[in-house]
């Protein structure tokens, strides 16, 4: 069953960069993006390791990994949002910032071994056959990260404060005269975006990996911050980018096994060729829709 | 019209970021290259010192200098290196010995490396394979410091190689494992395709192939010498396809162990024994011991006998010199198992067994090996070919 195989693993390598995604889209959402993200991943597999290490509880280690994601973005919401800075720019920087930080604090944690979350098979529905085995045994973040999904559209598109974070993105002098400081949510929501991205790092740490190394995120973050595009903003076609490029990850992979005489260098890049091809299938798409003040720097009272 | 427009702002936004991120990447390599042309030719006009000093090179150093590519507790190669570092500190307490961990092999290991020279280095250990060319070029600069570099092919002057003919004990974890393995499946996640990598994975398939020939090896490339992600891909592809014992050429293993005991897989080990982190599936392993290799080399340079000792050129230490080892066995391989490839590490030891006698053939069939041949160290460390029983291809 090769094809279950390479479903359960784009499940498996893709959860990471979901969740992550998600955080960027609410981030993109309310206007600021934030390459950053990688930056965040690492600051949560650090931060989730660390605390699970210490705590032997992985629970408290994917909170903690949420956090450490948030703080990492803090750093990004106060310099675009309160200094004005250049969100580019700056999104590079906190992802080298990240980068250093985390393999600075992150030496001792090399060689720790931790128990974490493993994969628990949920009764009854793991049984189902061809797709139990696919969606019905992971550990328990990849099973919230696949609720978050309809929770996120919920709340963007079926709620005030959906309605709130949207506008954020788009009209922020309509918030502003509504009495609602934009930039009080833009700080919410790039916060939030980190707190996700952390989730997701912790995630590979925590969950899939039980391990740190530095920079062990490889890239998934910034993959996380293409995706957002691919996805037009909409969680759930975030959600099938990430899985997307986790089945392509083992797609590789499984192909390698088959023998072909096919380059696994040619392959290593197969991943990254799709969500390329993904792009700029959107791109040429007329309905892609871009939040209208993504990456503008609302700046108070009689700008607009 | 604005949401379009920006749309291509966005376009743009990212094509400069992945310019930048270009220019930063190519910005750390850049100057490598730049520096070792520089260096050489700087080389070439002072190389007039190189004369006076073939018994004071590696002599009256207060120093010591190791640089490792990864972590110096990462289970794996740069522990193994980072014994070896820690003897030479208990031999000569009078001698510093300083570190450099997370040397990347650019021109970086070169600026690590003159600074080490600077603060008294007269030996100077670059451990990683891609330190090669920046010990070459600082070695041309500084005529008077023996350079001892693990794993390459190249020498020069003051450069010397030494490894280990690890797969000796690679071999030997291959009969174990096909031993050990009930679908005749095994798995092997590796790096990149150079020749210390291939060579392991065929002495392994050969192992493996001589107590089950029906027993074939599936090698999977990540492309990383340690990317755990991509490394919990792999195994749980592996298993997925059926692979009941997994081994592993990566600088760290923690991932794939474990992964792989948590579904109930067993596991050969490199670089350092890592039996703890599977406690049911561990079968052995394949260990570096340098730290009495490294002792007796940095006693070598001190006292000038650098040049024309066996470390001077391309040193391999044996199972029989006691430099590459054959870990434990875990604690469910079988007594006869045990019994059978220590039997086969007697033989190897005593010369009637080689691991790679005529004839080996390649994935094609073509014959590698002819029947009768003994292949010598410096042939097998040029292979560039997968044997038959491997499923999986290299780059051409």
């Amino acid at each position: 069953m090769i094809l279950a195989d390479i479903l359960t693993g784009a499940i498996r390598s893709g959860t990471s960069v979901m969740l992550a995604s998600q955080g960027e889209l609410v981030s993109e959402r309310a206007g600021v993006i934030n390459l950053g993200t990688e930056g965040s991943m690492l600051g949560g597999a650090l931060g989730g390791f660390a605390v699970t290490v210490w705590t032997g509880n992985p629970w408290l280690g994917a909170l903690a990994g949420g956090l450490c994601g948030l703080l990492i973005a803090s750093i990004h919401a106060f310099l675009v949002l309160s200094c004005g800075a250049n969100q580019l720019a700056t999104g590079l920087t906190i992802m080298f910032f990240g980068m250093g930080l985390t393999a600075f604090f992150g030496r001792d944690f090399v060689s720790e071994q931790i128990v974490g979350f493993n994969p628990v098979a949920i009764p009854v529905l793991s049984d189902i056959p061809f797709l139990g085995p696919i969606l019905f045994n992971h550990d328990p973040l990849t099973y919230l990260s696949i609720l978050l999904v309809p929770l996120l559209w919920y709340l963007i598109f079926r709620t005030r404060l959906g309605v709130i974070l949207r506008t954020a993105g788009e009209r922020e002098e309509v918030l502003f005269a509504s009495g609602i400081n934009p930039k009080l949510v833009r700080y919410l929501a790039v916060l939030a975006g980190g707190f996700l991205a952390g989730i997701g790092g912790a995630q590979l740490s925590v969950a899939y990996t039980h391990a740190w190394v530095e920079n062990m995120t490889a890239g998934r973050g910034v993959v996380a911050v293409a995706l957002v595009i691919f996805a037009s903003w909409k969680p759930a076609r975030a959600m099938l980018g990430a899985y997307l490029f986790g089945a392509a990850q083992a797609l590789q992979l499984t192909v390698q096994q088959q023998g072909y005489a096919i380059s696994p260098f040619f392959l290593f890049m197969v991943p990254y060729l799709l969500t390329l091809l993904a792009l700029l299938l959107v791109e040429r798409r007329k309905s892609s829709r871009t939040p209208e003040a993504l990456g503008k720097v609302f700046a108070g009272e009689g700008s607009g | 019209m604005t949401n379009k427009k920006s749309v291509k702002r966005k376009a743009n936004a990212f094509l400069f970021a992945s310019l930048a991120l270009i220019m930063l990447i190519t910005g750390c390599s850049q100057p490598g290259s730049n520096n070792a042309g520089g260096s050489s030719n700087a080389g070439g006009s002072s190389s007039a010192p190189a004369d006076s000093g073939s018994e004071t090179m590696g002599t009256g150093g207060s120093a010591v200098g190791f640089i490792f590519v990864g972590t110096k507790d990462d289970y794996g190669y740069n522990q193994a290196a980072y014994l070896g570092s820690v003897a030479v500190e208990e031999a000569y307490p009078d001698l510093k010995v300083l570190r450099a961990e997370n040397v990347p092999e650019t021109a970086e290991a070169e600026r690590v490396m003159e600074q080490m020279i600077k603060d008294g280095a007269k030996i100077i250990f670059p451990t990683s394979y891609g330190h090669l060319e920046p010990a070459l070029n600082v070695a041309k600069r500084h005529p008077d410091v023996v350079f001892y570099h693990q794993g390459g092919l190249k020498t020069s002057t003051n450069v010397g190689t030494y490894f280990g003919t690890i797969w000796e004990p690679v071999y030997l974890a291959g009969v174990a494992a096909g031993k050990m393995s009930k679908t005749g499946k095994l798995g092997y996640i590796v790096s990149v395709p150079i020749p210390q990598v291939l060579l392991n994975v065929n002495a392994f398939t050969l192992g493996a192939r001589s107590v089950n020939p029906n027993a074939t090896t599936s090698v999977v490339f990540t492309g990383s010498w340690c990317d755990p992600g991509q490394q919990a891909n792999a195994t749980n592809s592996l298993i997925d396809g059926g692979v009941d014992v997994l081994s592993l050429h990566q600088d760290c293993m923690k991932t794939v162990i474990e992964t792989a005991e948590r579904r109930g897989v067993m596991t050969v080990g490199y670089h350092a024994d890592a039996s703890s982190l599977a406690p049911n599936g561990w079968i052995t392993g394949s260990l570096w011991n340098w730290p009495d290799l490294f002792v007796d080399m940095v006693k070598t340079a001190q006292e000038g006998g650098f040049k024309g000792s066996k470390y001077d050129g391309k040193y391999r230490g044996t199972l029989a010199d006691n430099v590459v080892q054959l870990g434990s066995f875990g604690k469910n391989v079988p007594a006869d198992v045990v019994e059978l490839v220590e039997g086969k590490k007697r033989e190897l030891l005593d010369g009637t067994l080689l691991p790679f006698v005529g004839p080996v053939k390649d994935q094609a069939g073509t014959v590698r090996i002819e029947e009768g041949q003994t292949p010598t160290v410096e042939e097998l460390e040029g292979a560039d070919y997968l044997v038959e029983g491997v499923i999986g291809s290299i780059p051409k």
